[in-house]
């Protein structure tokens, strides 16, 4: 479903991403792991067509983000870092301009979108509340509800669970599994423990190349009986 | 073309959002109309015209055009939601578009607000409507000018007080150029045909035309190609 080749970026003279190539496909979830400053956020920025690669190429249902990125994001739904969102909108007032820009032009099916994203989200209680408001827990479901709402067939969740208390992070993960079943679904995170909790594959990706690309179990195994931090750890040394 | 709509319905409803609209609407129209009355003698000329109230419109301009423009880019910017915005399925032109659009229909409606004045001198004396209506569409085409070179310098920065003072600063190069003191300035050493030559690139001589009730094509194409330049840069700049 995601497919990504040989892609480079490089700031200035550093080279933030290094050839990474990797296949996500339907019913997958990728866990992006690594060390701040790896390159995780600029590959998925690059896959969801925010910032041009210097070479390679990422493509998402068969289509090159390059050639049409406006094909490439209409089947993506993307949780960008901290969950940006215009903070003196409503919730319902926002998710009905992101239904709108997603074409959902009669107003009675983006009234039953938005509500449903809603409803999945567990937003009831703060709907008609200003975003700028709202806790970091809600905000970040205000990111999720945004990123689910038009049904994509690929989600890429930049640190969905950054900042929530541990009953936010389970219920956004469960969240996750449920959303997985026929989705490809690429979340970058550092911690460990989640990824073990939901993903069924980890690249781990150091210095902007990947080291990693193996099953949850697989990874365990390199290591038998450490945690899994240290695993971590002892893969990304490089990274100061 | 098509998502044109929904981030020009988001912008325009986004003014009124916060106090940013109202604060703008009355600081121009007490300074618009207290210009015109006690500073341009309004009253006094004892004319049926507007002549006094237009003259001070780009020097208003100057300070109130970059306090709405400074925001455009510079606050998606801070607030991260330019990742957002462009991994929604629209281009870079119809973002563009739309929010210079909205803008520019905010600043008509501050421009709009100004008719109890235009009533004022129908009402005392018999002014030639054609004229007034000329005053009032090179005016809005002014202001759609400083406003978009305000656009194009607000997607420079994420920091608005600097996008605020480049606006100033490059709108008072397009006022000075075409203002009278300084072309007689420079024809102290300057051959006229240089003199005109310059002072042609400047607003002020193109908007008093409109004002005096003359719709030169050339007036209008002047005021059309520099906001198609200023926004076609602006295109360029975010797609860097």
């Amino acid at each position: 479903m995601i497919e990504v080749k040989g892609l480079v970026k490089t700031y200035g003279d550093k080279r933030a991403v290094d050839g990474v190539s990797f296949t996500v496909r339907a019913g997958d979830i990728l866990g992006f792991l690594g060390p701040n400053g790896a390159g995780k956020s600029t590959t998925m920025k690059m896959i969801t067509g925010y910032l041009r690669p210097d070479a390679g190429t990422a493509t998402v249902a068969g289509i090159d983000v390059t050639a049409d990125p406006v094909a490439v994001k209409s089947r993506l739904g993307y949780l960008p870092e901290s969950a940006p969102a215009y903070g003196e909108m409503t919730v319902v007032e926002f998710l009905d301009f992101i239904a709108e820009v997603r074409g959902y032009r009669k107003k009675a099916e983006r009234r039953e979108r938005v509500d449903r994203a809603i409803a999945r989200t567990h937003l009831e209680p703060v709907r008609r509340q200003a975003i700028e408001t709202l806790s970091k827990g809600y905000k970040q479901r205000v990111g999720f509800a945004q990123a689910l709402l038009h049904e994509p067939p690929c989600l890429v969740l930049d640190e969905p669970t950054d900042g929530l208390d541990p009953n936010q992070k389970n219920e956004v993960r469960a969240l996750i599994k449920t959303m997985a079943a026929d989705r490809a679904v690429i979340l970058s995170t550092h911690i460990l423990e989640e990824v073990e909790a939901i993903c069924t594959r980890i690249i781990l990706i150091s210095q902007g190349k990947v080291v990693v690309d193996e099953t949850p179990d697989a990874f365990r195994a390199r290591k038998p009986g450490a945690r899994l931090d240290e695993i971590f750890r002892d893969l990304t040394r490089g990274d100061a | 073309m098509s998502q044109l709509c929904p981030v020009f319905k988001r912008e325009f409803l986004g003014y009124f959002r916060s106090p940013v609209a109202y604060v703008f609407l009355i600081v121009f129209l007490v300074a618009s109309v207290g210009l015109a009355f006690f500073v341009g003698g309004l009253f006094k000329a004892n004319q049926a015209s507007l002549q006094s109230f237009f003259v001070f419109h780009p020097w208003l301009y100057l300070f109130l055009i970059p306090a709405v423009g400074m925001r455009l880019w510079a606050e998606e910017r801070r607030g991260g939601t330019i990742e957002l915005l462009f991994t929604l399925p629209i281009t870079t032109l119809d973002a563009v578009l739309g929010k210079f659009l909205a803008a520019w229909a905010f600043l008509a409606l501050g421009l709009v607000l100004t008719f109890p004045l235009a009533l004022t001198i129908g009402w005392l004396g018999d002014p030639d409507w054609g004229t007034v209506l000329a005053g009032y569409l090179g005016s809005a085409l002014m202001a759609g000018a400083y406003l978009a070179v305000c656009s194009l310098l607000s997607a420079l920065t994420k920091n608005q007080v600097i996008a605020f003072v480049l606006g100033v600063v490059h709108c008072l190069v397009l006022v000075f150029l075409g203002w009278s003191v300084f072309n007689g300035l420079l024809s102290g050493f300057l051959p006229v045909a240089a003199v005109d030559f310059i002072a042609n690139l400047g607003f002020i001589p193109h908007f008093d035309a409109l004002t005096k009730g003359i719709i030169d094509p050339r007036d209008l194409a002047y005021f059309g190609s520099l906001i198609a330049l200023a926004l076609t840069l602006n295109v360029v700049v975010l797609e860097r």
